[in-house]
């Protein structure tokens, strides 16, 4: 079977991007999901806050999906559920995707672009090198949220989280509203890793502590979770001697990052940016590989799903601009680069002929800011300059980028985006 | 009465069972855990030792080598992932380059075959990996690498396919010698065998010392490891150990027969005989260490990190053989004792069936098949397990790519798997780099439906390790 084009992942991520292809005039798009509905992470997300930029509402995130799932079933556009990817090959500029599932087997279909929309996993404990036992009692953040959100069950009742990302903060809160008790957040930082309206939402107004610059040291328990020690950390992230606390618990959450999960991309040979682990992407939010464009989680790792759903609309608008044969392979690319404390921009490059009339640039700092600003040079002309109260690597930052006002400037090899202190 | 009751289901316990099932006999194999392969069998450095290494005339040079001639013919016909990968011992230091051929000598003396000392130039032609530290090799062709769970299980499998009888949860608490026989009292009543054989891993002292005049005394050495994701696995072709020097035996870096990296161990002797946790500064030591043999060691690609217990026994070597009248020991098997395991089994078993004069089963079954692995298989195997059962095609493991089909083959074969842990073992699902985080509780769910529990009743690996507590406030649904 040959499609115009393959959206890999029924997300938040691929639901927009097929949107976005679809309003472009793109009707043979097919999109194909691992689980066993459409929508991704957000069926389990089942608190509010999601939408409030997309529909200027508060929704949960089967709500949010379900607006998005609706929109692709009114526009009927296909897709194929309990199906797995296992392979992007090229051939010549085709793309072939390998799936398995249980109606069709083992299949190829083949495609003129393809969007990778696969999300994200999460950073698991062997990753954080936390020593101790390996009893049961130790779930990542998202898994314990899927025990109590799908399943309906409880994984424990004493819960110590370590590390305070979004997912973390989100099940402190969940947790102790079915009964646990939550006994604290630990965080290696010294600022949290997750929104601060969640700090408010779900630590504050439950009293739940949030101990930066902490860690776990030491996990107990043989066969199922009897406490954790958790210590200080310095400034490298070691354990200070002396601030050992023995936290008795049954449960250990852990919260510390996601990954985009780009098996698949590095299998079809797309370059990872190793700061982010999504791919390198341009303008046009396309990879190394002509014709396959990223978004959402799997590019690099959002803390609001409205902004997925504004990348990947845009992924979805640019993969039909490329299908319609509107894109200039040879143009020349200007790299982004992320300068003073910017750790990573999306996109890393852009082609000024193939640029809409606005571009949204997207980045994270390395570490909390407070009343600086965020610069913005081309050449050496400043294109902005915004004031900032705080930023912090918690929360993601964006600016928007004017073609007119780049095709103005004489030379311009180079974009930086850079954290500035204010000087008044 | 059973002919001979064998304590202890690891690797060990299991090849003396399969060998023995080989001959006209009653077997009970008897396991305190909930499974097979859950001691030391599943926690060490996954290697088939060349044999070099032992000192010449002890038992653990004697069944090193015949072990791991052993393994090419077994692991064919029991579906047992091995690989003839070769091993370094890295000389760091110019001056040390005598203990180099100190250790070949040994080998010879051991009888191991195509023992080599390559230079760095030499060396480094074969593994390209190999760090500027090193300025010599000893090179042993034959070593390899294999997956002890599938190991384990395979010997068991078999073992039961030829009638040998499996009792888990069952903890050995006594044994009393009658007339002819012994009682054998256990956490679940008493059993009674005309044969005991110990096969306890780092409890076989205890069990040893039920029964005989002569006491025995293994301490748990306690190891570390660190295991790393696929993307490194293929940093090394070899399986790379240091010379042991004055900072002990070295770490070593080995590639898996999966095509991870596995990083380790440490070596401290332990009080508690469960005493499987890793420590920060252990596991500091064996980044730090293995980063001495590779250049540009991936330390930031762990996916996980474990610690095992080896059975040392003070005499420094195996305790194998009758050791009291109708009791037969194979305690104290500490490194080398995967590698050994196979001919352990076979040389206990030959004991055991003189001492019964049993003679060989004519209906023996000699080939075990294992659960067909959709991430390993061709295009043309994929097809064909699909066409014979469509849940080959629903994959439940995204990152070891492990299906439905194959989870519930694990559940539904002999010794079915019955724990997370179980189907991690058999399967791969959840040893990938998520680490079970998207699948566990879709394996709860599987494991749930195929036994008819409910969900909470699904444990890690054994009765107090629940996953689930309860309910939400909602209740039960």
């Amino acid at each position: 079977m040959k499609h115009d084009l393959i959206i890999i992942g029924g997300g938040p991520a691929g639901l927009a991007a097929a949107l976005g292809a679809r309003e472009k005039g793109i009707t043979d798009i097919l999109i194909i999901e691992r689980d066993r509905r459409l929508g991704g992470i957000l069926n389990q997300c089942i608190h509010n806050g999601f939408g409030l930029h997309t529909f200027k509402e508060e929704l949960t995130g089967p709500e949010y999906a379900a607006r998005f799932i609706s929109r692709i079933e009114e526009a009927g556009i296909p897709y194929i559920l309990n199906t797995m990817v296992i392979d992007i090959a090229m051939s010549d500029a085709r793309k072939i995707v390998t799936a398995m599932n249980e109606e069709q087997g083992l299949f190829t279909l083949e495609a003129d672009a393809v969007i990778l929309a696969m999300g994200c996993r999460e950073r698991p404990r062997g990753a954080l090198n936390i020593p101790g036992y390996r009893p049961a009692g130790i779930y990542s953040a998202g898994t314990a949220q899927y025990f109590v959100n799908v399943l309906g069950r409880m994984p424990g009742k004493e819960v110590v989280i370590l590390g305070s990302g979004d997912i973390g903060l989100i099940m402190a809160k969940r947790m102790t509203i079915e009964g646990a008790r939550v006994r604290l957040v630990a965080e290696l930082m010294p600022y949290s890793g997750g929104l601060k309206r969640n700090i408010v939402q779900c630590l504050n107004d439950f009293d739940i502590p949030l101990k930066l610059s902490h860690t776990v040291i030491n996990i107990h328990g043989k066969d199922r979770v009897e406490g954790v020690t958790i210590a200080e950390v310095d400034s490298k992230g070691k354990p200070v001697e002396g601030t050992e606390e023995y936290i008795s618990c049954d449960t250990l959450l852990l919260s510390c990052g996601l990954i985009p999960e780009n098996e698949l991309s590095q299998q079809l040979g797309v370059e990872l940016n190793p700061v982010t682990n999504g791919p390198f992407v341009n303008e046009s939010l396309e990879t190394n590989i002509s014709g396959v464009f990223a978004c959402g989680n799997v590019l690099h790792v959002h803390d609001l799903v409205d902004y997925v759903s504004g990348e990947a609309t845009q992924a979805g608008y640019n993969a039909a601009k490329y299908i319609a044969g509107k894109t200039t392979g040879t143009a020349k690319y200007i790299p982004i680069r992320g300068v003073n404390g910017v750790r990573y921009t999306v996109p890393s490059s852009i082609c000024i002929d193939n640029m809409d009339e606005r571009l949204t640039v997207r980045f994270r700092v390395g570490a909390v800011y407070k009343n600086v600003k965020i610069v913005v040079k081309a050449a050496d002309t400043v294109l902005m300059s915004i004031s900032k109260k705080i930023v912090a690597p918690g929360e993601m930052e964006q600016v928007i980028l004017l073609k007119n006002k780049l095709t103005e400037i004489e030379n311009c090899n180079e974009i930086v985006i850079g954290v500035e202190v204010q000087n008044d | 009465m059973y002919d001979v009751l064998i304590i202890g289901a690891g690797v060990i316990g299991c090849a003396i069972a399969r060998e023995l099932s080989k001959y006209q006999c009653d077997i009970a194999v008897v396991e305190r855990e909930s499974d097979v392969c859950e001691g030391t069998s599943k926690a060490n450095s996954a290697i088939i030792h060349a044999g070099y290494d032992a000192i010449p005339g002890t038992l653990k040079a004697r069944f090193n080598a015949k072990g791991n001639a052993m393994m090419t013919e077994l692991s064919k016909r029991l579906d047992i992932p091995f690989k003839r990968d070769g091993s370094m011992v890295l000389c760091f230091d110019e001056k040390r380059i005598s203990e180099l051929e100190e250790l070949k000598r040994r080998g010879m003396e051991n009888g191991i075959e195509g023992l080599q000392i390559l230079s760095r130039q030499e060396a480094v032609q074969i593994e390209p990996s190999l760090s500027d530290e090193v300025v010599a090799v000893l090179y042993a062709p034959t070593a390899g690498i294999v997956c002890p769970f599938e190991m384990t299980i395979a010997f068991a499998e078999n073992s039961v396919m030829n009638g040998a009888k499996y009792y888990f949860n069952r903890e050995v608490t006594g044994i009393r010698r009658e007339s002819g026989y012994f009682d054998i009292s256990t956490s679940a009543g008493n059993m009674q065998a005309k044969i005991v054989v110990n096969a306890a891993g780092v409890y076989a002292d205890v069990i040893h010392n039920m029964v005989c005049e002569e006491k025995i005394h293994i301490t748990p050495r306690r190891g570390e490891y660190c295991l790393m994701d696929k993307n490194a696995g293929a940093l090394v072709s070899h399986t790379l150990f240091q010379l042991p020097g004055k900072f002990g035996k070295g770490i070593l870096v080995t590639p898996t027969v999966h095509g991870n990296l596995l990083v380790g161990p440490t070596a401290t002797d332990e009080d508690d005989r469960e005493g499987v946790y890793t420590t920060g500064e252990g596991l500091a030591k064996v980044l730090k260490e293995g980063a001495r043999s590779v250049s540009s060691f991936p330390n930031r690609q762990v996916i996980t990190s474990f610690a095992g217990l080896r059975a040392h026994e003070d005499s420094g070597d195996f305790v194998l053989g009758e050791k009291a009248d109708g009791f037969f020991d194979a305690a104290g098997i500490a490194s080398p004792g995967l590698s050994c395991a196979p001919a352990i089994g076979e040389y206990i078993a030959g004991l055991v069936a003189a001492k019964l004069n049993a003679v060989s089963r004519c209906d023996y079954v000699a080939e075990r098949k294992g659960i067909p692995h959709i991430n390993t298989a061709t295009k043309e195997e994929r097809e064909a397990l699909i066409a014979a059962d469509s849940s080959f095609a629903k994959v439940v493991c995204r990152c070891e790519l492990v299906t439905e089909g194959e989870i519930k083959a694990a559940i539904h074969r002999p010794l079915g798997a019955k724990t997370l842990d179980g189907i991690k073992r058999r399967t791969r699902a959840g040893m990938g780099r998520c680490q079970s985080g998207f699948c566990s509780p879709k394996v709860l769910e599987i494991l749930a439906k195929e036994l008819d529990k409910d969900i909470s009743e699904i444990t890690k690996c054994g009765e107090d390790s629940g996953f689930l507590i309860g309910y939400n406030k909602g209740g039960a649904r």
